[in-house]
């Protein structure tokens, strides 16, 4: 027996022995950029489909577009890329797009007007979620080939009616915007899906970087273009990898595994920031935190309780504590850093009034069920307005749910209050203010689930026209007023208590430079990253 | 539990005929248990709330779109037509296609189990190397300290949350003493050098003789697959002990010390040689355990395992990778069963 | 005669009546029991929970719902904060309080569920043989062949997420041990001379099966449920963890530790302080479970 004794102590000394000898803290290599990032939300990555955030961070890399926006410099707006210049005509309604001379896909076919004609033709045929972004200026799958052609070597564009031509370039910086090779998508079409199901997971343009692989809830690897047009990218290889647990990222980032941590919750990067050779960098995103009132709810649906809860809302209390650094307060439906963006934030926590409010309407003993998405800071932002509603007099019951349980809900009009939080598509006012503050047919019938305010059933009280009318204004201060007039009314009528907006927080080793998540408007870019 | 079901089973096939009907009935059986467990995976799929059509287009998507993908997925047509539709695709051994990341389920599968099966594996090798001795000794050293400590071990095992125990280990041992790797299963620069052959990276590694990837892996591994080692060592070593206790008790036994035999070959080569029947039932069943994915160990750990891959489907209600994933690992519980049941035969003196 | 003590009357060798003789061995498992060190601290263990959890209002220093964003994260030993604070500047030693409430609940609920709907289907199965016996244990082998994590996560994704639910899902996928437990004692029951006899008296299947059969079965039932405690309240803190049990506010211990990991490096304690109490408490049960099997079934103990 004693032989065993001594056997086990030996093998448990042997173990940590050889345990000791891994110990050592590691540096990625000076060519490599190494990401630790959620990418559970990639479900495909062909540009005319993909629409996660994490799925538009690999477009972003390998795809060039007509115009995209440098991650340098992104107030500037968009700037030529795949295409050199543009030319509007006198009806306002075509637009004429000269291309790059001698640039080449990863296939080494060249980019031609043919290539970008198609790219888009075949983004509304195939009419994926994230087509929305294109049809709004009238094409469909039918006119596709007359409105979208390729025409001596340029590439004409002409929409339904006349638009601001900043809305209509804005949108093509989107990832749907993206060039693909027609050559190599057509040699991999099946039944006639235009290569949809071979781009859902391979990668065919020309951007600063290829795909090298995609391993679903694992990794996302891209290597270089060396024949990049603007100059090979100073990071040869990038390896995206999937780490859930905040912690986990930061113990990463910590001993030097990863270069990036994208995921970090407030008190890790409180933590991080005090560990040697780590230092945050925050963004300005798009993303907005809100509270929605369902109008089909008869109490809900009085201007007063409507009011009511805008004040029921500790904003200052947890932007300080458990959002610390991650949400700051907001309250209009345009992000800040957007065109038309308010910074007008006239509500504050009181209960007071809300009770005030509440008893002007005739509210008592109001029992409302909210669903949240079971993501912790939502989790957290709904005990804190459960906790502020129960002291004006009203319970709220959370559900919480995986983002499809409580999004069905939510879409088929059926939740009392949602809490969900609403990111733009392309940089432009139209895309918040399209699904915000519009709602041309607030019927059951209408369906039209895209619409915020139609999930809400709030008819928008007369908003509807003058967001019709902001998006063909090509007059910028007149269309700056114009978002602004529509923000004021907006924060006071409308069910929607918007309530913050995200500020991303990256944890980086300190000799990362020139990394960019692509602020309110745009995806993560690596290209221009140093070390 | 395994031993009820062992013991239940061989009464069972002690009054079947000859072993044409024996083997006959075991496929019947398997084909009959497969079937039960797709149709009720099929059924959760179905009236879970989930939409998998919303799961696939999002929150964005215009109603045209959602119409388009739902008829693309056939959930207009009735529910047995449906079913019926997946099985016959299934007997081609089709799983479909992941609605939510666009490739065949059996290529995830393919990817997602060797991962499981590499952590299962070395967990239970731990769980076999240290619980058996513990055991054994335990059991020959009733009351001593030793015997003790097998004790507290196990009951700590059997009482302590798992999720929690590795978030502990990730702090300690990667976080603050540095000795492991992190979460994931191979550092990040290591990740693709050697070629896929197994799935599994430590022996990919020990094949391509790339021992500095293997290194690296096995600093990953370690820390979960203890982990999971000491779950099943609290099992095994409990087990252990009482069907040793018992033999020790037995009049052969008592015979042999008797006779004048020494401790070691008493203990070894009658009581230990006896008791490996029912021994192999117990690791049978803590390695399926394993296998089926221990998701709070794959989920803190980073590790991409079948685990994982159902639990996040489910949520997701990409039911074609959750029927794929379950119809695995319901397959390989009925198939250490089967094997059990047969080195059960094998070295049972009395089935000879 | 007169001066014989109560102790006495019960550990007599010479019972008077049937009910005599049930009393004197029950005394007689308790003072087996009660020797058994290990089972009495986890007995008291569980006890003392039992009364945290009723007396829970008088004994939490605060109430567990009430937030303070300004006093979050507090550490050990803060004023008035015994255990610290959470991420909502709630006391944590009084959500543990009020968290106790749940587990028994839990637990309560699974006990009565999972061994009824085994021993229902177990003893059935095992009575009537024949087709019903197959239909029976095919289904029972579905259930064991189903990873069980995945299918509770599936019922509770279909039924929604909540308290009952978990309780009901994790009583799913603990049933058919318990069937199969009771399948192979009727088994061998069935066959005994004792049934033939009440047969021949012209007892029906059903009388047989709930007076004779059941009670025969109870005793190594309660010895696998006992055990089986720590791990349906570890399933519970799982589904917990994974955000489908108890739904927030509400302190689940579970729920708790999910909350808390965030913390993990800076704040260990908001997590730690849960996983003791889950530690605790299950260990307790399995401190219990050994000592009753000893009692209650020697032969399958060592």
């Amino acid at each position: 027996m004693n032989t065993f004794a001594r056997l086990l102590s030996g093998a448990a000394i042997g173990l940590a022995v050889s345990m000791t000898s891994f110990a050592a803290v590691a540096e990625t290599p000076a060519n490599m950029l190494v990401i630790a990032h959620r990418i559970d939300d990639i479900t495909t990555i062909d540009p005319a489909e993909s629409f996660e955030f994490a799925g538009s961070d690999i477009s972003r890399n390998v795809y060039g577009r007509l115009v995209s926006l440098d991650p340098n410099d992104l107030a500037a707006g968009y700037k030529p890329d795949l295409a050199t210049s543009w030319e509007v005509s006198e009806d306002g309604k075509t637009i004429t797009f000269t291309m790059r001379e001698g640039v080449t896909f990863h296939s080494g076919n060249p980019v031609t007007a043919e290539d970008a004609a198609f790219s888009l033709q075949r983004a509304v045929i195939l009419n994926k979620t994230p087509a929305f972004i294109l049809t709004q200026f009238g094409f469909t799958a039918e006119n596709a080939t007359e409105t979208i052609r390729a025409e001596g070597g340029k590439l004409m564009i002409t929409t339904d009616k006349r638009y601001a031509t900043s809305f209509v370039l804005n949108c093509l910086t989107a990832t749907i915007g993206a060039i693909v090779d027609k050559e190599t998508v057509m040699a991999n079409e099946v039944d006639g899906d235009m290569g949809n199901e071979w781009l859902k997971t391979n990668s065919a343009g020309s951007g600063p970087y290829k795909l090298d692989s995609w391993k679903p809830n694992e990794s996302v690897t891209l290597s270089s273009n060396p024949d990049y047009y603007g100059g090979a990218p100073a990071m040869e290889r990038v390896i995206v990898r999937h780490v859930i647990e905040s912690a986990s990222q930061r113990l990463l980032l910590e001993r030097g595994d990863v270069d990036i941590a994208r995921n970090l919750n407030p008190e890790d990067i409180a933590g991080a920031s005090q560990a040697e050779g780590v230092k945050i960098e925050d963004e300005l995103k798009g993303r907005l935190m809100y509270i929605a009132l369902n109008q089909k709810h008869p109490e809900l649906s009085k201007p007063e309780v409507r009011q009511a809860f805008k004040y029921l809302i500790d904003y200052e209390g947890m932007r300080d504590s458990f959002l610390k650094g991650q949400y700051t307060i907001h309250q209009n439906f345009l992000p800040a850093t957007y065109l038309g963006a308010s910074e007008e934030n006239p509500f504050s926590y009181n209960i007071e009034k809300a009770k005030e409010l509440l008893a002007a309407a005739g509210v008592e003993d109001l029992e409302i069920e909210i669903g949240v998405r079971e993501a912790q800071e939502r989790i957290e932002i709904g005990q804190s307005f459960q906790n502020a509603a129960a002291q004006a007099g009203i319970k709220v019951n959370i559900t919480v749910g995986t983002a499809k349980q409580i999004l069905a809900r939510y879409r088929a009009r059926e939740l009392d209050v949602y809490l969900g939080a609403w990111g733009p598509d392309y940089p432009d006012p139209q895309t918040n203010a399209g699904t915000f503050a519009y709602n041309p047919d607030n019927s059951d019938a209408a369906n039209a689930t895209g619409l915020l305010a139609w999930r809400n059933s709030w008819d928008t009280g007369g908003l509807t026209e003058k967001v019709d009318a902001a998006v063909v204004e090509n007059d910028r201060d007149m269309r700056i007023q114009m978002y602004q007039d529509i923000q004021a009314e907006f924060r006071e009528t409308s069910p929607f208590v918007i309530m913050f907006q995200q500020i991303e927080q990256s944890a980086l080793r300190d000799n990362v430079i020139d990394w960019s998540t692509g602020q309110a408007v745009t995806s993560a870019a690596y290209w221009q990253v140093t070390k | 539990m395994a031993l009820t079901e062992g013991s239940g089973k061989g009464r069972e096939r002690a009054s079947l005929p000859p072993w044409i009907k024996t083997t006959a009935l075991t496929i019947g059986s398997i084909a009959m248990t497969m079937l039960g467990l797709l149709f009720v995976t099929f059924i959760i799929g179905r009236v879970m709330p989930i939409d998998p059509v919303l799961a696939i287009v999002g929150e964005r998507a215009s109603q045209s779109t959602y119409d388009a993908v739902f008829l693309e997925l056939g959930l207009d047509k009735p529910l047995v037509v449906q079913f019926g539709y997946y099985i016959w695709d299934v007997l081609h051994l089709d799983f479909g296609t992941s609605l939510l990341n666009a490739r065949p389920v059996s290529e995830d599968i393919a990817r997602v189990f060797p991962a499981t099966l590499e952590l299962a594996t070395l967990g239970i090798v731990i769980g076999i190397v240290i619980g058996v001795p513990l055991g054994v000794i335990a059991a020959a050293r009733k009351g001593s300290w030793i015997d003790q400590v097998a004790r507290v071990l196990a009951l700590v095992g059997y009482s302590m949350p798992i999720f929690w125990l590795g978030l502990m280990g990730l702090l300690i041992f990667y976080g603050i003493l540095g000795w492991v790797g992190g979460p994931g299963r191979v550092g990040i620069f290591y990740v693709d050098v050697v070629p896929s052959v197994t799935g599994m990276i430590l022996v990919d590694a020990a094949l391509d003789g790339n021992w500095d990837v293997f290194k690296n892996a096995f600093s990953h591994i370690i820390l979960p697959a203890s982990l999971l080692g000491y779950f099943s060592l609290a099992y095994i070593s409990r087990m252990t002990r009482s069907f040793m206790l018992e033999q020790l008790s037995a009049e052969y036994i008592t015979t042999a010390r008797v006779k004048g035999m020494s401790e070691w070959d008493v203990i070894w080569k009658h009581a230990f040689k006896n008791i490996r029947v029912q021994l192999i039932t117990v690791i049978a069943l803590s390695y399926a355990n394993l296998l089926e994915g221990s998701v709070l160990t794959e989920i803190i750990f980073s590790w991409p395992g079948i685990g994982s891959y159902i639990t996040t489907a489910l949520l997701s209600a990409d039911m074609n990778a959750v029927l794929g994933g379950t119809v695995v690992v319901g397959l390989i519980f009925i198939l250490l069963n089967i094997l059990s049941d047969l080195l059960y035969k094998v070295f049972d003196p009395r089935a000879k | 005669m007169a001066e014989r003590t109560l102790r006495q009357w019960l550990l007599t060798d010479t019972p008077t009546s049937r009910r005599h003789a049930k009393l004197s061995a029950l005394y007689q498992g308790w003072l087996a029991f009660r020797s058994n060190t290990m089972a009495m601290v986890g007995l008291c263990i569980l006890l003392a929970l039992v009364l945290i959890a009723m007396a829970a209002p008088l004994l939490a220093p605060h109430d567990p719902f009430v937030q303070n964003l300004g006093n979050r994260l507090a550490p050990l030993g803060s004023e008035g904060h015994l255990l610290g604070t959470d991420s909502l500047g709630r006391d944590i030693l009084s959500r543990l309080i009020y968290g106790a409430r749940i587990t028994l609940y839990i637990v309560a609920l699974v006990a009565l569920i999972a061994p009824v709907v085994g021993l229902l289907v177990g003893t059935v199965s095992g009575y009537v043989g024949g087709w019903v016996d197959i239909v029976l244990m095919r289904i029972t082998d579905i259930f064991l062949a189903f990873p069980r994590l995945v299918l509770a996560l599936a019922f509770v994704a279909a039924l929604g997420a909540g308290i009952e639910n978990a309780v009901i899902a994790i009583s799913l996928t603990a049933w058919p041990p318990y069937a199969r437990i009771a399948r192979a004692e009727t088994l061998t029951i069935r066959s005994s001379d004792y049934i033939s006899a009440i047969k021949l008296q012209g007892a029906g299947g059903l009388r047989i099966i709930t007076k004779h059969i059941w009670p025969l079965c109870i005793s190594s039932l309660i010895v696998r449920v006992t055990l089986d405690m720590a791990g349906i309240i570890l399933a519970a803190a799982g589904l917990g963890f994974l955000g489908l049990g108890a739904q927030p506010p509400s302190p689940e211990w579970g729920a708790m530790i999910s909350e808390g990991r965030r913390f993990i490096l800076d704040h260990w304690w908001v997590a730690t302080m849960p996983g003791l109490a889950i530690f605790i408490v299950s260990l307790a049960f399995n401190l219990l479970g050994d000592g009753l099997r000893d009692v209650l079934d020697p032969k399958a103990g060592e």
